[in-house]
């Protein structure tokens, strides 16, 4: 077990090299200037300014040297400067990072807890009415775009009925709590502020709904059919036959049995989030690495695009280590080696 | 008619001992996917009893309906009609509230399946569901009172390291070793009925001849009624006091063990004692020819009469009734009827 995880956390570093320099050819194939956003539009007819801005961030050296000094300060754990902000990328993304995962983990959370819920319902009222409202449910999240229900809620929701806060993450001219976590939610709580830690909640439960909708759908449709599965298998014929409760039966029989490709599913689900959290955070201007992510696009800050895209590479290989784990625990059979 | 009326009693139930399971005239119908579709009849009017401490075998091919007469018993059936009674202790089962049915299946009746390798939850321990299976009819047990008592359940079905075992997960263990779990938590709750299904059937040889020789043990000393669902007439002659013999979800013939083997009166009873390769006869196996029926297209009269070697024209008109034949009741009109000329001639 240890060795295998020993492997599977030497082998990252390889495949995040791989990921930087996918991102290099990536973002100079490119078509767009960087210029543009360095020097601003206006600056761009003014040789002196362009080949100053060129010497400064190194664009005037030829691909092959660019790209060996960002691998080299890659190695060194340099992400480089932000065109944009003129800050270190990975100061950028540490001021940033908690904002996401507050909101993604949020999500998970809430995602695979109804969804779990929604499937278990959905099994028991096989091709009833449950099990088509949870179909239903399941469906809307995954079929409708994430910003655009984000839009439509935060209208209902918070517009017009008031039921929570707006966009950000906390309002307006509020002092955050100070950072141990970087959750405010967890932050709040530790330091006993319980207005700060409502108010953070109310902010944070509407962008992690929607992010979490289109998760529900693909848990409950897992859950119900592998539910299904494990009820109609040999155990828990025997176990009905010893005189098991029935709920007995479908939740400690049948339901471990059932979530252990859950587990699986929940790791692919959060790479889903981390996707989907772009679109989401710039809908509800949650300051996080999500927008970050969208102007550094946008602007085609090159070392903002590396840093933030080799941070979603890095979520993804630790969540699917961590389902690996959490699957040996879960199911006795499997042994890593 | 599709019943199968029992026109003479039953035999075997040694005298006088009250019977502690009584099934009859039990019909299971599966039920049909869409509306007027009558369904598949897969039980048509068995009936059949046990006494404590005696063992009743019940033999067929797959698809006779053993096993769904047996799952009727304990109300297991999802998607079947089920008609009839089943009667435990003086009770009656069929059409019991799931909460009553609850408090016998286990306590009252237990049952164990064909499969060991499937019969077991994968992720918890042998002796988690051991204690799960108790904790079932016994809810104030404590943990360690469970435990120790899911000890002396490995120890009586002869498993060596029986504390070690609890701890062991399901595919720790050998196909045998699973089936002597699967049989402590059967017995777990001290039942009076054991319904073995095709216990032996997924087993290597030597494990099984084991496994039937710890069944008849318990019967002994636990004084349990054994009913043993099999399609392996070897294990019937070593560990039953009678036989059930079934064919297309009715039974054809009745009686004590020694009579079927050294007679059987049924031609169906006769094939599948033909088709054993036996030491202490001189003939070759011999297979009953042609294929079961399906329960969907049954023929109007016997059921058996497609394949039968003594079929007459007549056995085409009304399903054959159960009348003594020997020691035995035999559902064959042309082997009763000869039988009964034969007395007048004598």
């Amino acid at each position: 077990m240890i060795r295998y995880l020993a492997r599977r956390v030497a082998v990252m570093p390889l495949l995040l090299l791989g990921t930087a320099s996918m991102v290099f050819v990536v973002s100079r194939a490119t078509s767009g200037n960087p210029l543009v956003s360095i020097v601003g539009a206006r600056n761009l007819n003014n040789p002196v300014i362009v080949a100053a801005a060129k010497q400064r961030w190194g664009l005037d050296r030829s691909l092959p040297v660019q790209y060996g000094r960002f691998m080299i300060n890659l190695l060194r754990g340099d992400l480089g400067t932000s065109f944009s902000t003129r800050r270190p990328v990975l100061r950028d993304l540490w001021d940033r990072l908690p904002a996401t995962l507050e909101l993604t983990i949020a999500a998970l959370v809430l995602g695979s807890a109804v969804g779990i819920l929604l499937g278990v319902l959905a099994a028991r009222h096989r091709n009833r009415a449950l099990d088509h409202g949870a179909r239903a449910v399941g469906l809307l999240g995954s079929s409708l775009p994430a910003f655009w229900l984000g839009m439509l809620l935060l209208y209902l929701l918070y517009s017009r009925l008031g039921w929570v806060q707006g966009p950000n993450r906390l309002n307006a001219r509020v002092r955050p709590p100070t950072r141990l976590t970087g959750f405010f939610t967890v932050d709040s709580l530790l330091h006993g502020q319980w207005s700060l830690l409502w108010q953070a909640c109310m902010h944070l439960v509407l962008p992690a709904t929607v992010l979490a909708w289109g998760v529900v759908g693909i848990v409950s449709r897992l859950v119900r059919a592998s539910l299904l599965e494990e009820l109609s298998s040999e155990y828990v014929r025997v176990a009905r036959a010893m005189g098991l409760r029935e709920r007995t039966v479908v939740a400690t029989h049948a339901l471990r049995n059932a979530l252990l490709p859950t587990i699986t599913i929940v790791a692919f689900a959060f790479a889903y989030l981390i996707t989907n959290a772009v679109l989401v955070e710039k809908v509800f201007s949650w300051p996080g690495v999500g927008s970050y992510a969208v102007e550094a696009a946008r602007q085609l800050d090159y070392p903002a695009v590396a840093g933030v895209t080799l941070l979603g590479g890095l979520a993804f290989l630790l969540t699917n280590l961590v389902s690996d784990i959490a699957y040996t625990m879960a199911d006795p059979r499997i042994q890593l080696s | 008619m599709t019943t199968v009326t029992t026109t003479a009693p039953a035999p075997g139930s040694s005298a006088g001992e009250q019977p502690v399971l009584t099934i009859d005239d039990v019909h299971v119908t599966f039920r049909g996917e869409h509306h007027g579709d009558p369904g598949i009849p897969a039980v048509r009017g068995v009936s059949l009893q046990v006494a404590a401490g005696e063992a009743l075998a019940v033999v067929g091919e797959s698809g006779s309906g053993k096993s769904a007469t047996m799952l009727a018993v304990l109300g297991l059936h999802g998607h079947a009609t089920v008609r009839g009674s089943v009667r435990f202790d003086g009770r009656e089962l069929l059409g019991s509230p799931e909460s009553v049915l609850r408090t016998v299946r286990g306590a009252g009746i237990a049952m164990i399946f064909q499969d060991p390798m499937t019969s077991l939850n994968p992720v918890l321990t042998v002796g988690r569901q051991l204690a799960m299976a108790m904790h079932a009819h016994q809810p104030g047990l404590s943990r360690q009172a469970a435990q120790q008592r899911a000890v002396e359940l490995l120890e009586r079905v002869a498993i060596p390291q029986a504390r070690r075992r609890c701890e062991a997960y399901p595919h720790e263990l050998s196909g045998g070793m699973r089936q002597r779990v699967i049989i402590a938590m059967a017995i777990a709750n001290r039942p009076r009925v054991l319904i073995a299904d095709e216990p032996t059937t997924a087993l290597d040889v030597t494990v099984q001849a084991q496994i039937v020789e710890l069944l008849g043990e318990l019967r002994r000393d636990e004084g349990l009624a054994l009913i043993l669902v099999t399609h392996d007439l070897g294990v019937v002659a070593g560990a039953a006091d009678r036989v059930a013999v079934m064919y297309a979800g009715t039974v054809v013939e009745h009686g004590p063990v020694d009579a079927f083997f050294a007679a059987p009166g049924h031609p169906y009873g006769r094939g599948l004692l033909g088709c054993l390769a036996r030491l202490d006869r001189d003939a070759e196996p011999v297979p009953i020819g042609g294929h079961p029926v399906s329960p969907r297209q049954l023929p109007p009269g016997c059921s058996f009469a497609p394949r039968c070697p003594l079929a007459e024209p007549s056995c085409d008109d009304h399903p054959p009734s159960l009348r003594p034949w020997g020691a035995t009741v035999v559902a064959c009109d042309v082997v009763t009827r000869a039988a009964g000329s034969s007395m007048v001639a004598s």
